[in-house]
């Protein structure tokens, strides 16, 4: 009897790689034009002009697999009462000590709220993007809201590569969820300990 | 090229050369003088090799309609009805880069060396260093540099950098057929713009003034209006310019803190690690699992060293 359980399909795992593939690109081009000290990304990217080509449409991609993703994944991230619990007691989250922790279903609290900021944070770049993508929209917005959505762009992007880089350290930190999502499988024992809920919901069918 | 030297560059955040103490050049242009002949804008053309497509009359004699990244300079037409004079007035204000002292332009532009400002108060772009993301337009208070639908670049008035570099007047000023565009050092014309605004008063015009705008730092293009207190009569010249709160906030100290809080949660993560360390599960073996060796009843062992 296999000792492993599928978590992620392989359509899930290409869509998430794809997003992640993207969100680099679309990342290191928009910390290019992000603040001086960066600028220098702009060279892998073919140059500044270059950079300033293709970041919007990087960004589109990964917004639209993005959208994929998250249609995907919405229907166990809703929040509940073991999740406001599970965030009351994030000192035995850090600490290692998931038996103190309300039971987990398939995602923990902190994933669901992951991924409610990735979608908001996708939504404000998507739209502040459009703004002040000025060689398709240069003329059909006013200056006041051009640079409002510079702001409100600046802030997203901020708040995502926040966002990632605890996503990054979490799947680092947790050994096994990175196998999870490379080879879409994990073993029971790292089920039980880390998502028992889900482990008993599985067995069930 | 001393009057050259760049005293401010674009997306650079390390002090440019400041030992020269360089003179300050304005452009001082007296609306009370301009007849709107637009001969301004024909030696703009002229000298910097512009040619912009002919438009269309939109009812105005505003021609062409607005800036461009082909036309630096306009000429802006008002119709302004003085309520105490009863007077149909008709106010003429030539459009194009103030070249402030705090350019918002500069400020907002994320290619090092794309927009420079040199100790003489020009504030100029090179286009081989810009990329063409148009963050200069949001930047500015004036609404003044244009992106060019035919190379992606932004363009605007370099007030005549490449001849006032060698001690000409810009091509504006020198063909100024009533003289209501000068150019000099800065304080020259702020003296010149004084005698001017004191003929003005005499004359009737009691809130003539010079319009070199604080907020923005002063500028190196000023204007003498008949009405200082409405600078928007003259087809929207901004009251109070300055450099947006949006822009500063976008530009200003939040980046250097934003970098710094990616830095530290990265930082945050490898601490985590090396103290708390990894979240390991004991593979142990699953209880659900068969566990005891199964024996098939149907295949015999031999073993020479058993004992009957």
């Amino acid at each position: 009897m296999n000792n492993e359980i599928e978590r992620y399909t392989p359509a899930e795992r290409s869509n998430h790689w794809a997003v992640a593939i993207l969100f680099v690109l679309a990342g290191l081009s928009g910390l290019a034009l992000f603040h001086p000290a960066l600028f220098w990304l702009s060279g892998l990217f073919g140059g500044g002009v270059w950079t300033r080509i293709l970041h919007p449409f990087l960004g589109l991609a990964m917004f639209l697999l993005f959208l994929v993703l998250a249609i995907r994944f919405a229907r166990y991230n809703h929040l509940n009462a073991y999740d406001r619990q599970w965030l009351k007691q994030m000192d035995d989250v850090v600490n290692n000590r998931e038996d103190r922790l309300p039971e987990v279903g398939r995602y923990n609290a902190g994933q669901k709220l992951l991924f409610w900021v990735l979608v908001l944070c996708m939504l404000v770049l998507l739209v502040s993007g459009i703004v002040i993508w000025r060689q398709y929209f240069g003329e059909a917005f006013g200056v006041g809201l051009i640079r409002l959505a510079a702001v409100a762009h600046a802030l997203a992007a901020f708040v995502l590569i926040l966002g990632i880089i605890v996503h990054v350290y979490a799947a680092i930190w947790i050994k096994g969820s990175m196998g999870a999502m490379l080879y879409g499988k994990v073993s029971r024992a790292w089920a039980r300990k880390h998502h028992a809920a889900w482990l008993r919901e599985i067995g069930r069918k | 090229m001393a009057s050259q030297d760049i005293t401010a560059r674009s997306a650079t955040t390390t002090p440019m050369p400041q030992v020269r103490q360089v003179g300050e050049v304005a452009k001082l242009i007296d609306t009370s003088k301009c007849i709107g002949c637009k001969a301004c804008q024909v030696a703009c053309s002229e000298w910097n090799e512009l040619r912009a497509e002919v438009g269309h009359n939109v009812g105005v004699y505003d021609n062409p309609n607005d800036l461009g990244a082909d036309s630096w300079t306009l000429i802006r037409f008002a119709e302004y009805e003085n309520p105490a004079s009863g007077n149909l007035e008709w106010l003429i204000r030539k459009d194009g880069c103030m070249h402030c002292a705090d350019p918002g332009c500069l400020k907002a532009c994320p290619s090092p060396g794309a927009i420079v400002k040199y100790a003489n108060g020009i504030v100029d772009f090179n286009q081989d260093k810009c990329i063409g993301c148009g963050y200069c337009i949001s930047g500015c208070p004036f609404d003044v540099p244009r992106l060019s639908q035919k190379d992606h670049k932004a363009y605007k008035c370099t007030l005549c950098s490449d001849r006032v570099a060698v001690g000409l007047e810009p091509a504006c000023v020198k063909t100024c057929p009533t003289g209501a565009i000068v150019f000099g050092s800065k304080q020259d014309m702020q003296m010149h713009a004084a005698e001017r605004i004191e003929d003005l008063k005499e004359r009737g015009f009691a809130q003539a003034g010079l319009y070199d705008p604080a907020g923005v730092g002063g500028t190196h293009v000023m204007y003498v209006l008949h009405h200082a207190d409405q600078p928007s009569l003259y087809a929207g010249l901004p009251e109070a310019p300055a450099i947006s709160p949006l822009v500063e906030l976008w530009k200003g100290v939040t980046k250097p803190l934003a970098l710094l809080a990616m830095g530290a949660a990265v930082l945050a993560g490898f601490f985590h690690y090396v103290r708390v360390g990894p979240n390991r599960v004991d593979e142990e073996p699953d209880p659900g699992e068969p566990t005891v060796h199964q024996v098939d009843p149907s295949v015999h062992v031999v073993d020479p060293n058993k004992q009957p």
